[in-house]
């Protein structure tokens, strides 16, 4: 079943000193339980494709669809990972996590056991009374995964959510959060500007290039990296020869 | 190992040395304090007394003591104090309510804001005594004109800070409640106004200085009671002592004030620690 679909998709910015073209001409569908990651320069639009499927934006032309249908406004189907965990500062982990649940009013006695569940299995077992600022950067980030599921979405967009964190706890992340996706049979989409790390984590890879948003190409990642978690899959000899090969695609192109 | 004051609490010899030094730190500084007051009183009085100051005109300590006693005996200070300390806390709150509710219409409509700008520039900028004759055509001789002195004296300050501190939220704190398909009420309800409420906390203790700044000049201009009526009173009797004790509990009861809004404020955002 095809979870996210994107048709001819273009946008335009407008501003007072004209317009902008951010995308043209992109169209691709990702399967459902498909892992897939978005690379390309800074600029490139791939923040605003994760706008476009989570329904914060509209296209200026072509059609974004969300298991089918439509999308129109946000839903819960769908849950987004940001760059920093932002999590709020007067709330504790707790009522931090059962965030998304509270707006969209679907709090239960299950679904908060549910929740403080998930913390546990993330290994923030304790930390559901703390305050986010008693809490490391990797942890506070596991928390805003923690808030992402609580709200049970099935697909999940991650707008370079490593980016802020130290090398190891970013390849600690990356693990778990491959894991997490792939055991709860989530849908995902990262975006990140790390190649490495798009090939290490993801299914396949759509490459992007700039000034217009374009797709340059999109690939399959090997099984036998894939079967490999992240941090082995940094080690594998395809790992190097795939990133070499959309390497020279960017080098290429500029 | 022998604790006493200064060491109290300590985990081991060195955090006793270092307690110790903190704590004679705090000592120091807060005798250097009371030796200014100290110091002050005493050569007013004395200066006073050697006639250096005029103490028709500025009065002297020993006086505004013996006057502050014989009015507390006889039992007419407080209720010019009550008084004003209601005006204040009326005018407090109205102010406070009413610049806060501008500045969420405001901020929930972008146009409306833009449409009342000049109008809250032009305000702002107006000194709002000048508007006391109007107060008192308007709202009489009394309670009410003196209130909305304390309001008219706050409400913008207030629109402004609060805006301000609403349009500075974080622009990601709103677009993650607005991924979780969020509306407008719940983007001001789960972000916007708690993320604002230091600011909303911090603006409250300037009001309080605000609104007493009102209440004594609106009591300036029409009260029959009040510490500022006091003033005014003992000012046209040429009793400088009543204007001096009125002066000095109108800086107790401002630093009261002060001291009551901020333990509110450490009391509301505890999570901070």
């Amino acid at each position: 079943m095809v979870a996210i679909s994107l048709e001819q998709i273009s946008h335009k910015y407008l501003t007072d000193s004209g317009e902008t073209t951010a995308l043209t001409d992109i169209s691709f569908t990702i399967e459902q339980g498909e892992f897939v990651g978005l690379v390309g320069p800074s600029g490139c639009g791939k923040s605003t494709i994760l706008s476009l499927i989570a329904g914060l934006l509209f296209p200026s032309a072509g059609k974004v669809t969300l298991f089918g249908e439509a999308v129109v406004r946000p839903t819960h189907q769908l849950g987004y990972m940001f760059q920093q965990d932002y999590l709020l500062p007067w709330r504790t982990i707790e009522q931090n996590v059962l965030l998304g649940l509270e707006i969209t009013g679907r709090l239960s006695q299950a679904k908060r056991e549910r929740a403080l569940r998930l913390l546990d299995e993330m290994g923030l077992l304790g930390t559901a009374d703390r305050y986010p600022h008693q809490l490391s950067g990797g942890m506070r980030q596991r928390a805003a995964l923690v808030r992402t599921l609580a709200s049970e979405p099935q697909v999940v967009l991650l707008d370079e959510p490593f980016s802020a964190l130290d090398y190891q706890i970013k390849l600690q992340l990356e693990a778990l959060i491959a894991e997490t996706l792939s055991s709860h049979r989530l849908t995902g989409l990262l975006v990140t500007h790390d190649l490495g790390e798009a090939i290490a984590m993801c299914d396949r890879i759509i490459v992007m290039a700039g000034r217009p948003g374009r797709i340059l190409r999109i690939l399959r990642v090997p099984d036998t990296i894939r079967a490999l978690s992240p941090l082995e899959a940094r080690e594998s000899a395809e790992f190097h020869g795939l990133f070499r090969q959309v390497w020279r695609d960017f080098q290429d192109e500029a | 190992m022998k604790h006493n004051l200064l060491t109290r609490g300590a985990k081991s010899p060195d955090h006793a040395q270092f307690l110790r030094k903190k704590r004679l730190r705090s000592v120091g500084i807060l005798t250097a304090q009371l030796l200014i007051a100290i110091a002050f009183l005493l050569l007013w009085e004395i200066g006073a007394r050697e006639g250096v100051i005029n103490s028709f005109l500025f009065s002297q300590p020993s006086k505004i003591g013996e006057q502050l006693i014989s009015m507390l005996a006889s039992g007419t200070l407080l209720p010019h104090m009550w008084i004003t300390i209601w005006e204040t806390i009326v005018g407090f709150l109205l102010g406070t309510a009413a610049g806060t509710l501008l500045a969420i219409l405001i901020w929930a409509s972008p146009v409306l804001g833009r449409i009342l700008d000049p109008y809250i520039v032009l305000f702002n900028a107006m000194p709002k005594v000048a508007l006391g004759p109007i107060f008192i055509v308007a709202f009489g001789q009394g309670f009410l004109s003196i209130v909305m002195m304390a309001v008219a004296i706050s409400v913008v300050v207030t629109t402004i800070v609060v805006y301000t501190s609403f349009r500075d939220v974080d622009a990601n704190m709103i677009k993650l409640v607005q991924t979780f398909g969020g509306n407008k009420w719940h983007v001001f309800q789960k972000v916007v106004f708690p993320a604002a409420l230091p600011t909303i906390l911090s603006t409250l203790k300037v009001n309080v200085g605000l609104s007493f700044v009102g209440v004594i000049v609106g009591e300036f201009l029409v009260a029959k009671a009040g510490l500022g009526y006091l003033i005014i009173y003992g000012f046209q009797v040429f009793n400088l002592t009543l204007v001096m004790l009125a002066l000095f509990l109108i800086l107790f009861v401002s630093a009261l004030m002060y001291h009551a809004v901020a333990f509110l404020e450490r009391r509301l955002l505890n999570w901070r620690n």
